[in-house]
């Protein structure tokens, strides 16, 4: 079934053909799967066709751009927030430099055709984006400016990345300074003027809770894993007793516990600030499911690893530090990534005991009465947030998976 | 560590593995029980300061709040223990339906990523793509309050595809009738199941015994069924909600806006992954299976039934188990939707007492014996469908 048109050309006519042909195979191979096409397409263009009414012609989409500082950084004071630009360039240059030295090391392009197409999304969004405020220019061009930053100091890094060079500890060692800085940089002190936790929020708190709380159920997650596998049974005991009570209990109750236990278990007169209460509840919570990722991983290392390790001479400590967890732990990454996702959306769960999170400031502005019934319009914008964080974690963790296996 | 010494001297005790070990053991033992002394310790002094003490009296007291929706009677006179009884009854109801409609929809969602249609299998990967990748808070709260809320817009009644009325104070769904013929109807139907059920296996003995089934199941089954769906349809007594002339609904089953949401939101999320469980599960059946199956001559749905799945069931149900857990334990976000279970009766009965230890208590035995349950009817299940071994 070729139809003719009015130039018809040898080329249109061919991919007309494979069209058809694919129209064929994959959509009306049946009676049944042309009944399901049918029904299916029709009802998913007039819903579309309802959504694109809706989102033109009834949605008040202000809501969004009127907010925007609310949805990333909370109630920052706005006086302090070249702290935060400065943290993003600082993690811009870390990234950069990251990318650029392991792609040069597992020998890959730098710019792809999916990571140009992000980046001409991200310029895209960043020209087009309705900014309400004094200077929206300079939002765009700050913004601009830090992807320009990233792709220059990939591509030098790239460039100058010489494989002899010990790049693996000194990357390490470089994210541990910006942890370390950016945290200075939020929390203040030591020379800046101190921002209390009630001013973090948005994106900024998500994000700072689930970084922190993973960081820290980094070792008790491994100590707890090692504990199950112990040989010595009180450890194991205890250790399986910590999992499964903890793996038993929704997360909501183990905040709880955070929130209104901590308190009256801590000597009279201490007082633990609430964000930290939270990331302790938190870190309660994901390291026992860290520690049962874990030991999957050491469960997979072959028996013979120990014994070779005991017969070199190591002591236990020494077997697992060296031998056993690196291999372990190389394992688990992408089970560990997941976790961490997981994490992150979890992470909405403090909005329910009073924070105000990403998902927590935006019920607060929804209850702002010149917002109130923009549900829609606030959840699909953040549902979108969110999307985007945990995609480009998997893909983060898929290309470091790549990078891992072709570079041990 | 080095076991036996070659020396005469004996081995200093800080290199003993025997003294390591159980040094070691006493060591981390005595640390735990120090803790968690001093957190009791600093918990009771804390708690005498609020004038306080660790007991649960204040479950016969009087609880004085109202729950929005309950099966059990209740009213505000009732104690707090029966309140919380309520909850609890609550989010059984909530998870004992939501485990049927999720495996429903992760079965369907998990088969139709086999499909050999491009856009259902393109519409089952959106499906499963935003859905574990969004938080499910957000989720509850979208089925809530856009979708829901969205539906019932205004203040009056709405009536939605003929049959279902939708508005602030609820959906309403037709439900068949409290009357003896529905009870019969119910005892039939599943009293023909187990007759279709042996049958089947009967059918199933008599192929495997002489390589073809016997011609007069097939249709016995056939007529089993039409009665079935027969005593369904008429049998039961459906009652149709429809508004009466006053703008009141009568007839027909009220569900609350809360609840459909947790349903709906609970129900699709752990059906997303369910539905990659499934996949994973019949993926991991070799392929040598089905061309083994197909070379035996039996059809592509008969070797599906009798062949693929009772081994893929042996990879998913495990992993089953998991998902499950996680719903009863994600059930506990109705908290933020406002639907009176377990953790939402609990939190009022916190807030009016102050009682945050023994409610916290409370839960944490509530959700490890519903998982423990879980877990026990899990495995049963499982051992049916692992390989019988000699």
């Amino acid at each position: 079934m070729v139809h003719h048109h009015s130039n018809p050309s040898p080329l249109t006519d061919m991919s007309q053909l494979f069209f058809l042909v694919w129209l064929r195979k994959n959509l009306f191979n049946s009676w049944i799967n042309t009944i399901l096409t049918i029904l299916l397409g029709t009802l998913l263009f007039n819903s579309l066709l309802k959504f694109g009414h809706w989102a033109g012609n009834f949605a008040k989409w202000e809501v969004i751009p009127q907010n925007l500082p609310l949805y990333f950084v909370g109630r920052f004071p706005p006086g302090e927030y070249w702290r935060l630009w400065l943290f993003l360039s600082l993690l811009m240059l870390m990234t950069g430099l990251t990318w650029g030295v392991l792609t040069r090391l597992s020998k890959g392009y730098l710019f792809n055709p999916t990571v140009l197409c992000g980046l001409a999304l991200a310029v895209l969004t960043i020209s087009i984006w309705p900014f309400i405020g004094d200077q929206p220019l300079l939002i765009r061009l700050q913004l601009s400016g830090l992807i320009v930053l990233l792709s220059v100091t990939a591509q030098i890094s790239y460039w100058c990345g010489h494989p002899s060079f010990p790049w693996g500890q000194r990357l390490t060692l470089g994210w541990v300074v910006i942890f370390l800085i950016g945290l200075w940089l939020i929390m203040g002190g030591l020379g800046l003027p101190a921002i209390s936790s009630i001013a973090w929020g948005g994106v900024l708190l998500t994000a700072l809770m689930s970084l922190v709380s993973s960081i820290l159920s980094f070792p008790f997650g491994i100590l707890l894993a090692l504990g199950r596998q112990s040989s010595l049974p009180v450890i194991r005991g205890l250790s399986t007793l910590y999992i499964e009570l903890v793996r038993g209990m929704p997360l909501i109750t183990i905040l709880f516990v955070g929130l209104i236990m901590v308190p009256l278990f801590l000597p009279s007169g201490w007082r633990l600030d609430v964000v930290f209460r939270a990331i302790l509840g938190l870190t309660l919570f994901v390291s026992a499911y860290l520690a049962e990722t874990i030991r999957g991983g050491l469960q997979a290392i072959p028996k013979g690893q120990f014994e070779a390790a005991n017969s070199l001479g190591l002591n236990t400590p020494l077997t697992l530090g060296l031998i056993i967890l690196p291999q372990a732990l190389k394992i688990s990454i992408p089970a560990i990534v997941g976790l961490f996702i997981s994490l992150l959306q979890d992470t909405t769960l403090v909005s329910i005991v009073g924070l105000f999170d990403l998902l927590g400031i935006s019920r607060s502005i929804l209850a702002n009465p010149i917002f109130i019934g923009r549900h829609a319009e606030v959840y699909l914008f953040i549902g979108v947030l969110y999307w985007l964080l945990c995609y480009l974690m998997s893909q983060g963790s898929r290309y470091l998976e790549k990078q891992l296996r072709s570079h041990p | 560590m080095v076991s036996r010494h070659s020396s005469d001297t004996p081995i200093p005790l800080w290199r003993d593995e025997r003294f390591i070990r159980w040094g070691l053991q006493t060591l981390v033992l005595a640390v735990v029980i120090g803790v968690m002394g001093i957190m009791v310790v600093n918990m009771n002094r804390n708690l005498q300061q609020l004038g306080r003490q660790f007991d649960y009296t204040f479950l016969k007291n009087q609880s004085g709040f109202n729950i929005g929706e309950h099966i059990l009677p209740y009213s505000p006179d009732d104690t707090y223990g029966w309140a919380l009884w309520v909850g609890y009854v609550n989010t059984l109801r909530l998870i004992l339906v939501g485990f049927v409609a999720t495996t429903g929809v992760g079965i369907l969602a998990g088969i139709a990523s086999f499909s050999d249609n491009w856009l259902i299998r393109r519409l089952n990967l959106i499906y499963v793509e935003i859905v574990r990748n969004t938080p499910l808070l957000l989720q509850l709260f979208f089925w809530y309050l856009v979708v829901f809320f969205g539906l019932s817009d205004g203040s009056g009644v709405r009536r939605l595809a003929g049959i279902v009325y939708i508005s602030k104070k609820g959906l309403y769904l037709p439900w068949p009738a409290n009357t003896v013929s529905t009870w019969v109807a119910i005892v039939s139907v599943f009293l023909l199941a187990f007759i279709a059920y042996y049958i089947w296996r009967w059918n199933l003995r008599q192929m495997e015994q002489f390589g073809r089934p016997s011609g007069i199941p097939r249709l016995l089954l056939w007529g089993i069924g039409a009665i079935a769906l027969l005593l369904l349809s008429v049998g039961l007594n459906w009652s149709f909600p429809f508004l009466s002339n006053d703008k009141l609904i009568i007839g027909g089953v009220r569900i609350s806006l809360e609840y459909a949401a947790m349903l709906s939101g609970l129900t699709f999320y752990t059906g997303a992954f369910i539905a990659e469980i499934v996949r994973a599960g019949i993926q991991s059946v070799s392929k040598g299976q089905w061309e083994a199956a197909r070379s035996l001559g039996l059809k592509t749905s008969a070797a599906m039934r009798l062949v693929v799945l009772p081994q893929a069931l042996r990879v998913i149900i495990p992993s089953l188990n998991g998902q499950y857990m996680h719903l009863a334990k994600n059930s506990s976000l109705a908290l933020a939707i406002g639907y009176p279970d377990i953790i939402a009766t609990g939190q009022t009965t916190q807030n009016q007492t102050g009682r945050a230890v023994e409610i916290v208590l409370l839960w944490a035995v509530t959700y490890l014996t519903m998982n423990l349950l879980i877990s026990l009817v899990m495995n049963r299940l499982n051992q049916s469908v692992q390989i019988q071994e000699r």
